[in-house]
C-alpha cells in the first residue's frame, strides 16, 4: 500500500520525532526491518472477535504473509498479544500478568469495539472494563464489531510501520522527551 | 400424555394448596416452597407422569411484594407434557429453599447461578459456591437483585 | 522394624490449572483438575471470565435492542438466537409473521447451523493436533459468510431478523448462491470424511472415551448433537416444531453408544440433514412481505413467556417476564453450553487427561454462551 492511502501519517511522524532527536541509522533499519516483518501473536481470544482472528489466520485471507506465522501459545515466546473480544473485571488481572510475562519489545492491538471502549456493553452493565487500555498500553486501535479480517490485517501493517520507526539506541521516555521543551514540529 | 385437568389433580394430591393459572402458554402452579422436593420427586417417580428432564431454572426478584421466586420447567420425555412450577419465598432476607440436586443433576449449575446473582441459598446442595462472580476481589454482592445499587461501575442509560 | 508396608513413593493428587488463557482456543475457560498420575479425578470448571451481565442489561433496554445483545451470546449460532427472541416476543404479541419470513428465517437458520459445525470441525481436529482441518474448514465456511454478507450485511453478528420479521428482503442472487452452495458442499463434506473420520489415531482417541447414557443425559439436561450421541431425543425441531420445521421432512440422527466419537457423527450426519432441509425450501419460498405490521414501541403484555429451539449445540430457550412496560422485568436465557458443561465431571472421570481435551472438543463450548 501507498504511504498516501494509510490515515494517522501525522501520528506516525510525531511519534518518530519524540522519540529522540537521533537520525535512524542502518543498523536500527535492519533490526525493525526483522522485527517488524515476523510479529508472532499470542493466543489469546476472548470472544466473538476471536473467530474473525481465526478466519483472518485461515487461507483466504491468510496473515502468515504478513509475517504473523505461527500462534504461540505461551506469551514468552510471543511479541504481541491481540485483545480479540470483552476484558471483564475478573479476567483483567489474568491479561496483566500474561503482559507482564512478555518478553521485550512487546505491543498490544485491542480489536473490535469491546477492547478498544467497551463497545454494546458500555452501559448498564458491572463487570465490564471500557477499554483494555485501562489495564495494558495499546499500540494500535481496530474498531468493528467485529471487525472484517481485512481490516485485523490493516491495523497489523499500521503496527509494522509504527515498528520501523522505532531506534535501538534512543530510550524512549515520553515525559522525559515532552518536557524537554517544545517539540520538533512545534518548534 | 396427560392434559391439564388431570395433571392438576395430580399436583393437588401431592400439595393441596396450590394455585394454577392455565392462561399461559403451559401449565403454572404455584406451589408452597417448602414441598417443592416432595412434590418434584412425586412427579418425576409416578408412572403416568414421569418428568424426568428438568429444562430451565429461574430465580426473580419480586422487590414491590418483597418475594423471591424460583421456577421450573418440567418436561416429559416419554410423554411430551410440560408443567411449570413456581415456588414463591415469602422474605427476601435470607431467602432459603430445597435442592433438586438428587433429582435431577442438571439442577446443580442452575443452583449455584441463581445463588450467585439472587443470594437464594439452596439447602443440601452438594457444591453452594458462587459460580461467575468473584467474592474476594470484586466485594460485589447479589447483582440480580432489583434494589442492586454501584455507582462505580454500571454507567446508567 | 515395623510390620506395616509403608511405600517408599506415595502417590498423591496433583492439581493441575489449565487457565483462561490456552492454545485450544476456546474461549476463557477455566479448568481446575486433579490427577492421580495421568489419570484424571475431578474436574472443576471456573467460569466468570466473559461474564458481561447481559440478562440484567437488558432489564433497561427495549425489545429490539435486547435482538442485537442476544447475537453475542453463542455468537457461532447468532441467527438462531436471534430467532428465539424474535419468536418469544411475536408470541405474546399474537403477531402472525409472513409465510415468507418463515421460510428464509429457517433457511438462514439451517446455514448458520452448517457453518457452526464447521467451524466445530476445525477446532476439534486442531485439538487433537490435525492442523490440516482448520484451512479446509474455514476454506468452506466462508462460502457460507458470503452469501450472510451479501443478504444480511455481515459475516458474522448479522441481527437481520427483529421482532415482527427481517430487517430488509433478501437479495436477488441469493437463491442462486445457496443452490451454488448446496452443489459445492456435496462433494466437500466426504472430503472430511477421508480426512478425519478414517484416522486410526482419530478413532483410538474418541472411540469409548466420555461415556454417557442415556439417563444420565436426560437428567443432566444434555442436549443437542452431544445428547443425541448418548440416544437422547431431544431435538426441538421434531418434537415443538417452529417456523418452516414442521413442513420439510428430516431424520434425527441417533446413535446409542455415548462415546466421543459417536458425538462427532452426530454432527457430521447433522450437516447432510441441514443440506436436505435447505434443499426442499429454497426452490418453494412464497412471495409476501417481509415483514409484518407492528406498532413503534413494543410492549408486551403482563405475563410469562417462553420459547424454545434448537440451536447448533442445543436447546436454546428465552424466558420472559413482563409488567407491560417497554423492557422486560426478567429475561432468562437458558444456554445450552451451560448445562452441558455441567456433565464434564461426569464424562472425563477415570479417563486421561489428553481424553479430556478430545472430551471438551466433542462437546463444542462456547464461553460467552456459558457465561453470558
Amino acid at each position: 500500500m501507498k504511504q498516501t492511502d494509510f490515515l494517522d501519517n501525522e501520528t506516525l511522524e510525531l511519534l518518530k520525532q519524540t522519540g529522540g532527536s537521533v537520525m535512524m541509522t542502518t543498523i536500527d533499519d535492519i533490526v525493525n526491518w526483522g522485527r517488524s516483518n515476523s510479529i508472532w501473536p499470542l493466543t489469546f481470544a476472548t470472544s466473538c472477535c476471536g473467530i474473525e482472528m481465526m478466519a483472518a489466520g485461515a487461507s483466504r485471507h491468510d496473515f502468515a504473509r504478513f509475517g504473523i506465522e505461527v500462534y504461540r501459545a505461551t506469551p514468552r515466546q510471543a511479541d504481541v498479544i491481540v485483545v480479540a473480544g470483552t476484558i471483564v473485571r475478573k479476567m483483567a488481572p489474568v491479561l496483566k500478568r500474561l503482559y507482564d510475562q512478555m518478553a521485550d519489545p512487546k505491543y498490544v492491538i485491542a480489536m473490535g469495539a469491546c477492547a478498544v471502549s467497551g463497545g454494546p456493553f458500555f452501559y448498564n452493565t458491572y463487570s465490564v472494563i471500557r477499554g483494555v487500555e485501562h489495564v495494558i498500553p495499546v499500540d494500535v486501535y481496530i474498531p468493528g464489531c467485529p471487525p472484517r479480517p481485512e481490516a485485523l490485517l490493516y491495523g497489523v501493517m499500521q503496527l509494522q510501520r509504527k515498528i520501523k520507526g522505532e531506534s535501538l539506541t534512543v530510550q524512549k521516555d515520553w515525559e522525559k522527551a515532552l518536557s524537554e521543551g517544545p517539540l520538533p514540529h512545534e518548534k | 400424555m396427560m392434559n391439564n385437568e388431570a395433571l392438576k389433580s395430580k399436583i393437588q394430591a401431592l400439595a393441596s394448596d396450590t394455585e394454577f393459572v392455565e392462561t399461559g402458554q403451559y401449565l403454572t402452579a404455584s406451589v408452597p416452597y417448602r414441598k417443592i422436593h416432595a412434590i418434584c420427586k412425586g412427579l418425576k417417580e409416578g408412572a403416568d407422569t414421569a418428568f424426568d428432564y428438568l429444562f430451565n431454572l429461574t430465580g426473580i426478584d419480586y422487590l414491590e411484594k418483597n418475594q423471591m421466586a424460583v421456577i421450573y420447567h418440567l418436561e416429559s420425555t416419554e410423554f411430551h407434557h410440560i408443567v411449570v412450577l413456581k415456588a414463591i419465598i415469602p422474605t427476601r432476607e435470607n431467602p432459603e429453599i430445597e435442592s433438586l440436586c438428587d433429582l435431577y443433576a442438571g439442577a446443580n449449575f442452575h443452583e449455584r447461578e441463581v445463588y450467585d446473582f439472587f443470594g437464594i441459598n439452596f439447602k443440601n446442595h452438594p457444591d453452594m459456591r458462587r459460580m461467575f462472580l468473584d467474592e474476594i476481589s470484586d466485594n460485589i454482592g447479589h447483582p440480580f437483585r432489583k434494589d442492586y445499587v454501584d455507582e462505580v461501575n454500571i454507567i446508567e442509560r | 522394624m515395623t510390620d506395616t508396608k509403608t511405600p517408599y513413593l506415595e502417590q498423591q493428587e496433583y492439581t493441575i490449572n489449565m487457565g483462561p488463557q490456552h492454545p485450544s482456543t476456546h474461549g476463557v475457560l477455566r479448568f481446575v483438575v486433579s490427577l492421580k498420575g495421568e489419570t484424571v479425578d475431578k474436574v472443576e470448571p471456573h467460569l466468570g471470565y466473559i461474564h458481561r451481565g447481559i440478562e440484567k442489561m437488558s432489564e433497561k433496554m427495549t425489545y429490539p435492542q435486547i435482538v442485537h445483545l442476544t447475537d453475542r451470546l453463542d455468537y457461532l449460532s447468532a441467527h438462531i438466537n436471534n430467532h428465539a427472541l424474535c419468536m418469544t416476543i411475536e408470541k405474546a404479541l399474537g403477531v402472525e409473521v409472513p409465510e415468507r419470513v418463515q421460510y428464509i428465517r429457517t433457511i438462514m437458520d439451517e446455514l448458520n447451523r452448517i457453518a457452526s459445525h464447521q467451524l466445530w470441525w476445525c477446532a476439534f481436529g486442531m485439538d487433537m493436533g490435525a492442523l490440516t482441518c482448520y484451512f479446509y474448514g474455514l476454506r468452506d465456511r466462508e462460502k457460507i459468510l458470503d452469501i450472510f454478507e451479501e443478504s444480511c450485511g455481515s459475516r458474522l453478528l448479522h441481527s437481520y431478523y427483529c421482532p415482527g420479521g427481517l430487517m430488509k428482503d433478501i437479495h436477488p442472487n441469493f437463491k442462486q448462491r445457496v443452490k451454488d452452495f448446496l452443489t459445492y458442499f456435496r462433494k466437500k463434506l466426504p472430503e472430511y470424511d477421508t480426512l478425519l473420520t478414517g484416522n486410526i489415531i482419530m478413532q483410538e482417541r474418541t472411540k469409548k472415551i466420555g461415556l454417557m447414557t442415556k439417563e444420565d443425559a436426560v437428567s443432566f439436561g444434555f442436549t443437542g448433537p452431544a445428547g443425541r450421541g448418548s440416544g437422547f431425543s431431544c431435538d426441538v425441531r421434531k418434537h415443538h416444531p417452529y417456523a418452516a420445521y414442521d413442513k420439510v421432512k428430516f431424520t434425527e440422527p441417533l446413535y446409542t453408544e455415548g462415546d466421543t466419537f459417536s458425538r462427532y457423527k452426530v454432527r457430521m450426519d447433522e450437516m447432510w440433514e441441514s443440506m436436505n432441509i435447505i434443499e426442499q425450501l429454497i426452490d418453494n419460498i412464497p412471495d409476501g412481505d417481509y415483514q409484518a405490521k407492528m406498532k413503534a414501541v413494543i410492549k408486551l403484555p403482563e405475563g410469562e413467556y417462553m420459547q424454545r429451539v434448537e440451536a447448533a449445540r442445543g436447546e436454546f430457550s428465552v424466558f420472559i417476564v413482563s409488567t407491560g412496560d417497554k423492557s422486560p422485568y426478567r429475561i432468562k436465557f437458558r444456554s445450552p453450553n451451560y448445562c452441558n458443561l455441567g456433565a464434564v465431571h461426569h464424562l472425563s472421570k477415570g479417563f486421561k487427561i489428553a481424553d479430556l481435551i478430545a472430551i471438551g472438543g466433542s462437546l463444542d463450548l462456547v464461553i460467552p454462551d456459558m457465561d453470558r
